[in-house]
């Protein structure tokens, strides 16, 4: 029992977090900034150098010189990083003027638009596949539209949005909504068409009506599919959002990564990727629960 | 209930499933009367169209010609008079069990409160032996119990007529024996109508009142109908006695038998057509009548 609770369940676990600690030492080793080397270089050149900041005078050997910390173009350690993420969430729902928001009202604001424009799009997706899913004509009338529109990049639209609604937020949300429209279309019109024959035969024999047709049969007969549409609909919706924001420049965690760009803050850039994920990991298990909550076993 | 002069053509399809303008016949001018209150069994090769003759009388196919008259009515579409019992069960698997008969009970009664729908639909859970498992879903119940529940569902709304599509062919032959019983009290205590499709010449003469025979198909038609004049009750025991039995099983058997050599590979449907939907497979399956 002890051990293979070890196998399959601690034991991946322990060596995900030995993975990790590999990860941030070779990181760590890898953007250590080195010793200053003298050597080679005439006395004019390290003047020069220190003239410019590259290397300051070493406080604990007189006449010595070591490479200066802040000015190191290298790429920030772990422990900057860590730095940077201890700062940020010391304050998160600071807000210094339009461009200086804590951390916390970006993620606020970005699940927002998130949530709005993923579950307008999950309602009108599924009603949408279920009606194209039920008819053969509506699926053959409006395949070559969705086919069309299935392939554009939802940041693709985001000039003609601009251009029509002009509201930042609004054209945000929207970008969302088309990205994880289509996904949801598909796989609930596929889920709907596949029900099992047997499943309408019994609907039919007992002489349900549309509603309860709809709600008895057709949504938990097709779930299962829908819910693995809805979850393609999620990537990529978490997908476009990054661009959106990042162009936008409204708010958001993705016009974060942007801003430390700006601000040639790498580790804020790093930082504004980390949080990105681990959003993206919270709100993926949120869906987890629910998948597992709808699906069922023939 | 009459079957009148049902015939059934599927079109012919390409292996691309272009339809090629021919059809198919599998069975033609099928004529037999069903009298009320009788159980009677269907048994033929496969492809001989039995399942499909029952799905055209429980209105979930039309048929090419013909058609099939209920109480003075022409069947056009599936109700709830004509409840159907499905070889894959065709139990709803995100419905708990009880709920399974629940949604039957539901339909049929839409004037019942909530409380009177309940109490009807537990009386039929207990009468086929489901009590504990109502909270059950299908998935984890056995192949017998899950056709207990299906058994239910469709007594539970009291209709005139009973198809029972070989609903004992997934049930392994213990559990049988003892569904098959079941399914006779209940029935006996119904004033049901039941037409019953089967590959299993036991099973239909312990059920059945008459046994009609098909012919081979493609264009098989109804070769006779035999009358099972063994008293009820029946019991197992006294059926395997009784020199009717011996009599009508070695008919059925000499009638198959001789079916079997008459009719070649070609008997076997090449195509698998449009007008057959997607469960077509596990409905002509291919199997062995056994004996």
């Amino acid at each position: 029992m002890k051990s293979v609770y070890y196998k399959y369940k601690l034991g991946p676990k322990l060596m995900s977090l030995g993975l990790l600690l590999l990860l941030l030492f070779v990181w760590h080793v890898s953007t250590t900034v080195g010793a200053f080397d003298s050597k080679g270089k005439t006395a004019d050149q390290i003047m020069l150098m220190e003239m410019n900041g590259e290397i300051i005078p070493d406080p604990a050997n007189e006449g010595e010189y070591i490479n200066n910390p802040e000015k190191s173009a290298t790429f920030p350690g772990p422990v900057k990083v860590w730095e940077k993420i201890y700062d940020e969430f010391s304050n998160p729902f600071h807000r210094k003027g339009t461009n200086d928001h804590g951390i916390g009202w970006l993620i606020l604001y970005t699940l927002a638009v998130f949530a709005i424009g993923y579950v307008a799009a999950s309602l009108v997706g599924v009603m949408l596949g279920v009606f194209i899913g039920l008819s053969r004509t509506l699926f053959e009338v409006l395949n070559p539209f969705l086919q069309v529109l299935k392939p554009i990049s939802p940041v693709a639209w985001m000039p003609l949005l601009l251009y029509t609604v002009q509201d930042g937020k609004s054209v945000a949300v929207l970008v969302v909504f088309l990205a994880s429209l289509w996904p949801t279309v598909a796989n609930t019109a596929f889920g709907v068409s596949n029900i099992r024959q047997d499943y309408l035969r019994v609907s039919r024999l007992l002489q349900f009506g549309w509603f309860r047709r709809f709600f008895t049969v057709i949504l938990p007969g097709a779930a299962p599919a829908i819910v693995s549409g809805l979850r393609i609909s999620f990537v990529s919706a978490l997908v476009a959002i990054v661009p959106a924001e990042m162009l936008l420049g409204e708010l958001g965690v993705g016009y974060n990564i942007w801003m430390e760009w700006n601000n040639l803050d790498i580790a804020g850039v790093i930082f504004a990727v980390l949080v990105f994920g681990a959003m993206g990991f919270i709100l993926d298990s949120l869906l987890d629960r629910f998948a597992k909550g709808v699906s069922f076993v023939e | 209930m009459k079957v009148d002069h049902v015939s059934k053509n599927f079109p012919v399809l390409t292996g691309n499933g272009a339809d090629t303008g021919d059809s198919f016949c599998v069975f033609q001018n099928v004529k037999f009367d069903v009298y009320e209150g009788e159980y009677i069994s269907m048994v033929g090769h496969s492809g001989c169209g039995k399942s499909t003759l029952l799905n055209i009388m429980a209105g979930f196919d039309q048929p090419s010609s013909g058609g099939i008259v209920v109480d003075g009515k022409e069947v056009t579409e599936p109700g709830l008079d004509r409840m159907v019992v499905f070889q894959s069960f065709a139990l709803m698997p995100w419905l708990t069990c009880f709920d399974n008969v629940r949604v039957a009970v539901r339909s049929a009664n839409p004037e019942w409160t909530k409380q009177q729908i309940n109490e009807h639909t537990q009386k039929y859970i207990d009468t086929m032996g489901l009590t504990g498992s109502e909270k059950k879903r299908p998935a984890l119940l056995s192949g017998g119990m899950r056709q207990r529940v299906g058994i239910a569902r469709a007594f539970c709304v009291n209709p005139k007529v009973l198809l029972l599509d070989e609903p004992f062919a997934q049930i392994d032959a213990l559990t049988r024996g003892v569904i098959q019983d079941e399914l006779m009290s209940m029935w006996q205590k119904t004033n049901a109508t039941v037409f019953m499709v089967t590959h299993d010449v036991d099973e239909a003469i312990l059920l059945s009142d008459r046994i009609a025979l098909m012919s081979n198909g493609p264009e098989a038609e109804l070769a006779e109908i035999i009358d099972v004049d063994i008293p009820r009750p029946r019991t197992r025991q006294q059926m395997i006695e009784s020199p009717e039995y011996t009599r009508v099983r070695n008919h059925i058997l000499k009638f198959l038998i001789s079916h079997q050599k008459q009719s070649p590979i070609s008997t076997e449907r090449s195509t698998p057509s449009a007008g057959e939907p997607a469960n077509s497979s596990v409905d002509e399956a291919p199997q062995e009548v056994s004996v």
